[in-house]
C-alpha cells in the first residue's frame, strides 16, 4: 500500500467528509417527513469494507448516529457472509434496533460500494421514518413490553439486487406503515443519497486512484486513534466511579441503576458499566450497539475536536455486563432508549469530572420528556400533539449552563408554541424559564422550563408522558450543586395531581379548561457555590432566576452586598 | 445638473465609494479607511475624493454594517419588552437550540435583560379569538417601569398577534402616547407571521437597533445636507433592495446583511451583462469566504438568518454561506499531524504575519506572499508600505514546514491546497443544497483576495470559466447604485385551501400592494417599472415544512385580483412537484403565509461606462517569480485597468490594480471583455 503525503491527506479528509455531507443534504432536501427534513434526524457515512468501522461521517446528522451507524453496516456484513451473495448494486434495508441500535423508527439502508469488481467500502443512510406500524402512531409506546408492540421489525434484507429494486420489499414496507406516502418519500430520498454517494466516490477514485484513497482511509483511522491517545495521555491515570439512576421503567416502579467505572491508563481508557441494573420489563432497555454508540457520543462531547472515525475507539474498551439493561436481548422493548442513553452520558461526565473537571460540563437536564396530548374533536377528527421539551445544560469551567437547551444526543429544536396552538386545541398558559431550577455553583447550571398547557377542546383530551429525572436530580461537578428535578402535574376537578410513576403516565383524562404542567430540570452546577461572585448571585436574584430565599440558603447572604 | 449617483459601502477596514456620472456615462471609484467609532467622517471623506460639490449628487445609496456591528458587539439601546402573561422568557429560551453541537458549552444573554421584560394580562388564541382583552393600565404601568429602568426603546410582543392585531394595536396606541421617543415597535407591525420566537426576536432586535441606527443615519443625512446635498438618501436592505432612509430608521433590522447583499446584486448584474445567467460568487475577505448562488439571473433568498447564536432575524435575505477560510485564516498542524486552515483568524488586524502587526502564526495570505502571488512591495489597499516576506516565510517554516517535514515553499503550497479545497467544498455544497450542479455555473470572485484563488476553484469544482469584475474590491459599493427599491411583506393566513376566505386573502394582498406602492411613490427616484409578486407558503396538512408557491396575480390600475382556490391548488401542485418530484395522493393542501414583494425597478446604468478607454497597453509592466505547483515561473505582471478590450493574456500572469490581484495560472488565460471584466478559462477552449 502506498504511503500518503500529509497534504493530500488533509485534502482527502475534507473531500470524503464532504461526500457524507452532500448525502445528508440530498436526503434533507428530498425527505417527505419533517423529522428528517427539519430536525435532521438522519445520517450518512462511509464504512470499512471488512470491519464495517466508521471511516467518515457527515457533520449535519444527529449526534447519536455518529456512533451507531457502523453497527448497521456490521449487521449487513454478517448477513452477506451468511448468504454468500454480496454483489455490486445490492442495497440492504432494515430497522431492527437490537441489531442496528437506537429504535425501530430509524430505517437503515446499506449499500456495498465496488471498484473494478472489488468491494471497496460501504455507504449507509439512516433516517427516522414518521411511522413504522406498531400499537401507537409515531411508535413511542410507553407501555410496550416487547418490540412487537412498538413497530414492525425488519431484519437486514436485500432491497435491491445488482441494481434492481425488489418491489416486494417496498410493498411489505408500505403495507406496515400508517403513512405510506411519507415512507415512500423518505425511502426515495435515502436511495437518492446513496446514489449520490456512489457517484462522488467514483469521481474521487477516478481522480486519486483506489490505492491513494485506501491509504488515506487507513491514515485517517491512525490519525483519529493518535488524536484520541494524545488526548488521553494529557489526562491523569486513575480510576473513577459514578452512579446514577432512572426513576423506573414505566411498568414496574423501581429505580434502575446505571453505573460506570472509568479508568485511564497512559493512552488507553476503559468504560466499565458493570453494576448496572438487569434488563427490565419496560422500554428503557437499550441494545449493545446503542450502548457502545453512546459511549462514543459522550467521549466526543468531552473532546469535541475528535473526528467521526472508528479509530477514536481503538484505545477505548467499553465493558457492558451481559443481561443488563445496557445489553438488552431481543425482543425486549427499546422505544424509550433516549432516557437511558442520556443517563449513560451523565455518568460518563460525572466520572470524567473527577479526572479532569475542566474538560466536561455538569449534567444536563437528562430527559426528553416525550409528552403527547391527544383526543377527538367534535367533528370526529382525531388529534395527537406530540413533542419533546427542553431543560437546562450544565455549568462548565467557562460559563454558566445554557438555559433551555436541547438534549445532548440531539440537535432538534422545539416547535414554536404558536405552531402547536394553531394545529391543536390547546393553549400554553406558561412557556417560561423555571426559577430556582439550576444547580448552584461557581458557574451555575442553566435553567429548566415551565410549560403549562390547557386543553381547549370541548371533548377533553388524554395525556401521556414519558420522562425521567422525577426522583434523581441532575448532578453538579467539581463541587457544583444538583439541579431541580422534573415535576409533572395535571389538573382534575379537585385540583392538581402528580403521577404515581413520577415522570411517566398514560391516558390521564383532561376536561376542557384543565391543564398539564411540566417543570423540567435545570443543569447541574460547576464548582462550589461559595466561589460564585456576589455580583453574579445578585444579578440572578434581580432577574428572578434565583429567589432571594434560595440565594440566602445556597450562597449565603453575602450576595446582598453585590451589584446586579 | 445633479446627475451623479453614489454608492457607499462601509466595511470593517475600508469605506468604498462608487460614483456614476450618468450625464457623461463615466464611473469612478475611491477607497478610504473606515473611521471609528463614527463612520460618517470616513463616509464623507470617501465621497469627497470624487465629488467636491455635493449638490451635484442626485442619489446616495448606502450599504451599512452599522446594524450588524451593533448586534455583534451588543451596542444597541437598553430595550424593554411588554409581553403576554406567561411568555416573559421566549427571547431567552429561543427554539431550544445550542451554540455548538459538540461539547455542550456556552450560555446565552438575550439583548433584553429579564428585568426589562414585563408581562401584562392579555391573550389571543390561534384562531384570532380574544380570550383576554389587553389591560391598558398594566401596559401604562409597565411603560413607566421600563422608562424608570432606563429603556430607550420598547417592543410589544403578544402571542398570536399575527392572527388578530387588536390587543397589540390597543397596547401600542396607549404606549405611543406615554413613551418618550418614537422607538416603539409592535410584533404584528414588524412581522405578522406565525412563530413567536422568530417574530419576537426580529421585533426586539429591531427595537434594540432603532436608536443606534437611526442616530447614525440621521448624522449622515445631516452631514450630507450640510455639504449641499439635496438628493435622495437610501439604504440597502438584506434582501438586496434599497429603501428610503426613514424606512431604514423604522426597520433597522432589515439592514442586517446590507453590505454583502449589495455585493451579490452587483455580481449578478455584471454577470448578466456579460452573458452569464448562472454564477457562484466567492467573496474572500480577511476572516471568511462568502459564497452565494445566482441561478437564471436570480439570487437566492433565505427566509431568516442568525446574526449570532440566538439572535434570529426573520426577513428575506440574500442567501450567503460563510466558511472560515479568509486571507487571515490561520494554518496549523493538529496533534494527529493533519494540516488545518482556520477557523481561527488573524483578521485584518493584526492580520497576516507579513503585515508585521504582531501576529506570528501563518495565514493563507502569508502563503500567497511567500509564493510570489502577492507583491510584497505594493500591498493592496494602501494601508501598509510593504509586506514582510521573510517573517511570513519564517512563520510558515515554524508552524507548518517543520512539523510536516516540508520546505517553506512546499508548506506554503500545502496551505493553499487545503484552503482551496475547503473553499471549493463550500461551493459544491451550496449548489447541492439548492439542487444545482456547480459545473453549470461560472465563478465570480470578488473582495480583495478572491481573484488569487480563481484557478484553483475552476480546477477543484470543475467549473469552465470565471469572470473577474473590473472592480472586484468595490462590488458592494457598485451594488448600491444598481439595486432596485424593494419592500417585502408577510401575513400568516393559516387556512386549508378548501376553506380559504378568498376575499380576506385579497384584502391582505391589496394592503401589501398599497403600502409598497406608497413607499415607491414617496421616493424621488424614477422607476422604469414596478413589480408586484406574491408567494404562498404551503404544505400538505401534517407537514410542518412548506414550499414557496409563486402565484400569478392580475393587477389593473393598482387593484389586485386575488387568485381563486383552484388557481392556488394548481400553483401548489406545480411547485410541489418541482421540489419533491411527486404529489401526495388525497393530501389536503394548506396555506400558512402570504409573502408579497413590491419592487421599483431603478434605471440600470450601462456597464460599458466602466469599460477600458481606447489606447490601453497590452504590454507587461514587469515580471517576477511566482510559484505554481512544484516550480517557480517567470511571470509577467500587467496593469489590469489599462488592458484594452479584447486583450488576451496567457498564464502564468498577474494582473494588478489598486484593490485586487488577479492571478492567471499557467494553463489558463484571461480575456478582457467589452465591460472590462476578465474572463478566465483554460487556454484550449478559447475560441
Amino acid at each position: 500500500m502506498s504511503e500518503i503525503d500529509p497534504i493530500t491527506l488533509s485534502v482527502l479528509a475534507g473531500r470524503m467528509e464532504q461526500i457524507a455531507d452532500e448525502m445528508d443534504a440530498t436526503l434533507f432536501r428530498a425527505a417527505f417527513n419533517p423529522i428528517i427534513a427539519e430536525a435532521h434526524d438522519a445520517s450518512h457515512g462511509l464504512y470499512h469494507a471488512v470491519s464495517g468501522d466508521t471511516l467518515v461521517q457527515g457533520k449535519s446528522g444527529l449526534p447519536i448516529f455518529v456512533g451507531v451507524m457502523s453497527f448497521a453496516v456490521k449487521a449487513v456484513i454478517e448477513k452477506a457472509a451468511r448468504d454468500g451473495d454480496l454483489e455490486d448494486g445490492d442495497i440492504y434495508i432494515f430497522n431492527d434496533a437490537h441489531i442496528g441500535g437506537t429504535h425501530l423508527s430509524d430505517m437503515r439502508l446499506v449499500r456495498p460500494y465496488f471498484r473494478d469488481g472489488t468491494l471497496f467500502c460501504y455507504l449507509a443512510s439512516v433516517g427516522h421514518w414518521h411511522d413504522v406500524g406498531g400499537a401507537v402512531p409515531g411508535n413511542y409506546n410507553p407501555a410496550a413490553t416487547d418490540v412487537f408492540q412498538e413497530a414492525f421489525n425488519l431484519p437486514p434484507v436485500k432491497l435491491a439486487r445488482k441494481g434492481e429494486i425488489n418491489q416486494d420489499i417496498i410493498d411489505i414496507l408500505l403495507r406496515n406503515t400508517r403513512l405510506p406516502q411519507s415512507a415512500m418519500g423518505d425511502l426515495n430520498g435515502q436511495l437518492g443519497a446513496l446514489d449520490l454517494g456512489v457517484k462522488r466516490m467514483d469521481e474521487l477514485l477516478d481522480e486519486y486512484g483506489a490505492d491513494t484513497i485506501t491509504a488515506a482511509l487507513e491514515a485517517l483511522g491512525h490519525r483519529a486513534e493518535a488524536l484520541m491517545r494524545s488526548e488521553l495521555t494529557d489526562l491523569p491515570d486513575g480510576r473513577w466511579e459514578a452512579t446514577d439512576y432512572l426513576d423506573n421503567d414505566g411498568i414496574i416502579d423501581a429505580p434502575l441503576k446505571i453505573q460506570i467505572a472509568l479508568e485511564i491508563k497512559g493512552d488507553e481508557m476503559t468504560l466499565d458499566f458493570t453494576g448496572s441494573s438487569p434488563q427490565c420489563a419496560g422500554p428503557v432497555n437499550i441494545a449493545l450497539p446503542t450502548t457502545v454508540a453512546t459511549a462514543y457520543v459522550a467521549i466526543k462531547h468531552v473532546f469535541p475536536a475528535l473526528p467521526a472515525n472508528a479509530g477514536v475507539m481503538r484505545p477505548i474498551n467499553v465493558i457492558v455486563p451481559e443481561g443488563s439493561l445496557l445489553a438488552a436481548q431481543f425482543p425486549a422493548p427499546t422505544g424509550g432508549y433516549t432516557e437511558t442513553i442520556l443517563r449513560m452520558i451523565d455518568v460518563v461526565f460525572s466520572a470524567f469530572a473527577q479526572a479532569a473537571p475542566d474538560r466536561v460540563v455538569a449534567n444536563a437536564y437528562g430527559t426528553i420528556n416525550a409528552l403527547s396530548i391527544a383526543g377527538t374533536k367534535k367533528n370526529g377528527q382525531p388529534w395527537v400533539m406530540f413533542s419533546f421539551y427542553g431543560g437546562g445544560h450544565g455549568g462548565s469551567i467557562e460559563t454558566d449552563g445554557l438555559n433551555h437547551g436541547n438534549a445532548p444526543i440531539s440537535t432538534a429544536t422545539i416547535p414554536p408554541m404558536e405552531i402547536l396552538e394553531a394545529a391543536y386545541p390547546v393553549m400554553f398558559r406558561t412557556w417560561a424559564l423555571r426559577p430556582d431550577s439550576a444547580g448552584a455553583g461557581a458557574h451555575r447550571g442553566g435553567l429548566g422550563a415551565i410549560y403549562e398547557i390547557e386543553v381547549l377542546e370541548e371533548n377533553g383530551a388524554e395525556a401521556f408522558l414519558f420522562g425521567e429525572r422525577g426522583r434523581f436530580a441532575p448532578k453538579g461537578i467539581a463541587g457544583g450543586g444538583e439541579a431541580a428535578m422534573n415535576v409533572f402535574q395535571y389538573e382534575q376537578d379537585d385540583g392538581w395531581h402528580s403521577p404515581q410513576l413520577a415522570s411517566k403516565m398514560r391516558g390521564i383524562k383532561l376536561k376542557a379548561g384543565q391543564a398539564v404542567r411540566l417543570e423540567t430540570p435545570g443543569g447541574g452546577g460547576y464548582g462550589a457555590a461559595a466561589e460564585r461572585s456576589v455580583d453574579a448571585v445578585a444579578l440572578d436574584v434581580a432577574r428572578g432566576l434565583v429567589s432571594e430565599a434560595e440565594a440566602d440558603a445556597i450562597y449565603g447572604t453575602k450576595w446582598r452586598e453585590g451589584t446586579a | 445638473m445633479s446627475s451623479r449617483m453614489i454608492g457607499v459601502d462601509v466595511g470593517g477596514t475600508f469605506t468604498d465609494v462608487f460614483v456614476l456620472n450618468e450625464a457623461e456615462g463615466t464611473a469612478s471609484v475611491a477607497k478610504v479607511p473606515t473611521t471609528r467609532p463614527d463612520q460618517s467622517s470616513g463616509f464623507l471623506d470617501g465621497i469627497g475624493c470624487e465629488v467636491q460639490d455635493l449638490s451635484e449628487i442626485a442619489v446616495v445609496v448606502h450599504g451599512t454594517t452599522a446594524g450588524t456591528n451593533a448586534l455583534l458587539e451588543r451596542k444597541g439601546a437598553t430595550t424593554g419588552v411588554i409581553c403576554t402573561e406567561g411568555l416573559r422568557d421566549v427571547l431567552e429560551m429561543r427554539r431550544r437550540d445550542r451554540p455548538r453541537t459538540w461539547g455542550l458549552r456556552g450560555d446565552f444573554e438575550p439583548v433584553v435583560d429579564r428585568r426589562n421584560r414585563l408581562e401584562v394580562p392579555e391573550r389571543t388564541l390561534a384562531d384570532g379569538t380574544i380570550r383576554t382583552p389587553v389591560d391598558i393600565d398594566a401596559v401604562r404601568m409597565a411603560a413607566k417601569t421600563l422608562q424608570d429602568q432606563g429603556c430607550e426603546a420598547v417592543a410589544i410582543l403578544f402571542a398570536n398577534s399575527y392572527a388578530n392585531t387588536a390587543n397589540e394595536d390597543a397596547a401600542v396606541a396607549a404606549l405611543r402616547k406615554v413613551w418618550h421617543n418614537e422607538h416603539v415597535s409592535a410584533s404584528s407591525e414588524i412581522l405578522p407571521e406565525i412563530r413567536e420566537f422568530e417574530r419576537f426576536s426580529t421585533t426586539a432586535l429591531n427595537a434594540y437597533l432603532q436608536p443606534e441606527v437611526s442616530g447614525y443615519l440621521g448624522r449622515l443625512e445631516n452631514a450630507l445636507k450640510a455639504g449641499g446635498f439635496d438628493g435622495e438618501f437610501m439604504i440597502v436592505q438584506s434582501n438586496g433592495g434599497v429603501m428610503a432612509v426613514d424606512t431604514a430608521c423604522r426597520l433597522p433590522v432589515r439592514t442586517a446583511l446590507s453590505g454583502p447583499a449589495a455585493g451579490v446584486i452587483a455580481a449578478g448584474y455584471i454577470a448578466q451583462s456579460s452573458g452569464f445567467e448562472n454564477i457562484i460568487t466567492g467573496d474572500m475577505g480577511g476572516t471568511s469566504f462568502d459564497v452565494s448562488l445566482i441561478a437564471e439571473g436570480q439570487s437566492m433568498l433565505s427566509p431568516q438568518t442568525s446574526i449570532d447564536f440566538g439572535m434570529v432575524v426573520r426577513n428575506p435575505m440574500i442567501e450567503i454561506t460563510t466558511i472560515g477560510a479568509g486571507g487571515g485564516s490561520i494554518a496549523w498542524v493538529d496533534k494527529g499531524g493533519l494540516l488545518n486552515i482556520g477557523p481561527e483568524s488573524a483578521g485584518s488586524n493584526p492580520g497576516p504575519v507579513a503585515y508585521g502587526l504582531g501576529n506570528t502564526r501563518p495565514t493563507v495570505t502569508d502563503a500567497n506572499v511567500v509564493l510570489g502571488r502577492i507583491d510584497p512591495d505594493n500591498p493592496i489597499g494602501g494601508k501598509l508600505d510593504r509586506l514582510d516576506l521573510t517573517a511570513a516565510g519564517r512563520a510558515i517554516d515554524e508552524h507548518v514546514g517543520a512539523p510536516l517535514g516540508l520546505s517553506t515553499v512546499e508548506a506554503a503550497e500545502a496551505i493553499l491546497r487545503v484552503a482551496n479545497s475547503r473553499m471549493a467544498g463550500a461551493i459544491r455544497l451550496v449548489s447541492i443544497e439548492r439542487g444545482f450542479d456547480p459545473k453549470r455555473f461560472a465563478f465570480m470572485p470578488f473582495g480583495g483576495g478572491g481573484a488569487l484563488h480563481t484557478g484553483a476553484m475552476l480546477a477543484e469544482v470543475g467549473i469552465a470559466r470565471a469572470i473577474v469584475p473590473r472592480y472586484p474590491g468595490v462590488t458592494s459599493a457598485m451594488g448600491c447604485v444598481i439595486a432596485d427599491m424593494r419592500q417585502d411583506f408577510v401575513q400568516t393566513i393559516n387556512s386549508l385551501v378548501d376553506t380559504l376566505d378568498e376575499t380576506a386573502l385579497g384584502t391582505f394582498m391589496q394592503a401589501h400592494a398599497d403600502q409598497g406602492m406608497a413607499l415607491l411613490d414617496a421616493a424621488r427616484t424614477k422607476f422604469e417599472a414596478r413589480e408586484l409578486s406574491f408567494e404562498l407558503d404551503m404544505a400538505y396538512i401534517g407537514q410542518t415544512h412548506t414550499v414557496s408557491v409563486p402565484v400569478s396575480v392580475k393587477t389593473l390600475d393598482g387593484k389586485v385580483t386575488a387568485p381563486t382556490r383552484a388557481e392556488i391548488e394548481e400553483a401548489f401542485d406545480t411547485a410541489y412537484r418541482a421540489t419533491f418530484g411527486r404529489l401526495l395522493q388525497n393530501g389536503v393542501r394548506r396555506i400558512l403565509n402570504l409573502r408579497s414583494a413590491v419592487t421599483g425597478k431603478r434605471p440600470k446604468f450601462d456597464l460599458s461606462a466602466l469599460a477600458p478607454t481606447e489606447g490601453g497597453s497590452r504590454d507587461p509592466i514587469g515580471q517576477r517569480q511566482v510559484h505554481f505547483a512544484d516550480t517557480w515561473h517567470d511571470t509577467a505582471i500587467y496593469d489590469r485597468l489599462s488592458l484594452p478590450v479584447g486583450a488576451v493574456i496567457k498564464g502564468p500572469a498577474i494582473l494588478t490594480q489598486p484593490d485586487t490581484t488577479v492571478l492567471i495560472e499557467p494553463h489558463l488565460r484571461g480575456r478582457v471583455d467589452p465591460f472590462g471584466n476578465t474572463i478566465i478559462e483554460t487556454s484550449e477552449d478559447v475560441s
